[in-house]
């Protein structure tokens, strides 16, 4: 493929575009991990939501 | 499930588990799809292969203002109606809104060097989307800088609907004042001045971010349900200490 004379800014814009997607995409997938984490070592505390305390017999 | 169910944030995180690897994997196939003709499409008779940038700027910048947008439907719906997920939404939308218009910024930068012979003018079009992008970064200081949440929400509703006198004003820019930037080529009165050939690869490319865009919101307020989940569960810990 030719990109032509202008081909760096041609993949500069690309490479940009890729590392702020996959940026995105971690700070995501890294955040939920942290959330469910934290939850999780606070129910194994028995600390729970009032709704979680009903649910159980 | 109705519309109405979704204000439950339990039913609403269900919802989302199911929907987020189809919308995943339609992005995916939306990029392939997209990528494959953007880089197949002709050059443009005057700007030659740099026309490949613009697969990328446009839809970003069609989203940058997306986002706000929908922001400022969640601000409504946080002043007004005060639904729970309003203000879950609006938080979620802003980083990912700030990265589109960073995208539609730096692209357009690296479009406009070998196009116009500079990467920035103080261009009406291009001072306006900086302006939104300080927004965005502003916003989203508010939100990490306030502690309480619902103080945070109504000031940043009230911020976000201030801020969205900034839309018609990007959109209008070109047609209000003398730019360097071009006046709209797409969504425009008549039809689109766009040659099919690359109109149609550049229509792919935004129905692949668009998609791009609402699986990371839908996964970024699935994070914020569980972070306010923690935040109150933190401060039962606190109050039984």
């Amino acid at each position: 493929m030719n990109l032509g004379a202008h081909a760096d800014f041609i993949v500069a814009a690309y490479a940009v575009a890729i590392a702020l997607t996959v940026a995105l995409i971690a700070w995501v997938a890294l955040d939920y991990r942290a959330q469910r984490r934290i939850l999780l070592e606070l129910e194994q505390q028995g600390i729970t939501r009032r709704s979680q305390r009903e649910e159980k017999p | 499930m109705s519309f109405i169910d979704l204000a439950n944030p339990t039913r609403f995180l269900a919802l989302v588990q199911r929907l987020l690897p189809w919308l995943a994997a339609a992005t995916v196939l939306a990029f392939a799809a997209g990528l494959a003709m953007a880089f197949n499409a002709p050059d443009d008779y005057q700007q030659g292969a740099t026309v490949k940038i613009m697969f990328l700027h446009v839809p970003a910048a069609w989203l940058s203002m997306f986002g706000w947008a929908l922001m400022s439907m969640a601000a409504l719906g946080t002043l007004v109606w005060r639904h729970p997920l309003a203000d879950v939404a609006a938080k979620a939308a802003a980083p990912i809104g700030a990265a589109f218009t960073l995208m539609c910024l730096v692209t357009g930068s690296l479009w406009g060097r070998p196009m116009w012979g500079a990467f920035w003018v103080w261009d009406a079009r291009l001072t306006s989307v900086l302006v939104l992008f300080l927004m965005y970064l502003g916003l989203m200081a508010l939100y990490w800088t306030t502690e309480d949440p619902a103080r945070a929400s109504r000031a940043a509703a009230i911020l976000t609907l201030v801020g969205a006198i900034n839309l018609p004003v990007i959109k209008f820019s070109v047609d209000w004042w003398n730019t360097l930037h071009q006046p709209a080529s797409v969504i425009r009165l008549g039809a689109p001045a766009i040659h099919p050939a690359i109109l149609t690869p550049l229509l792919v490319m935004a129905l692949a971010f668009a998609l791009l865009f609402l699986t990371l919101h839908l996964a970024a307020m699935r994070n914020e349900i569980l972070r306010r989940r923690v935040r109150t569960l933190q401060l039962m810990k606190a109050d039984n200490a």
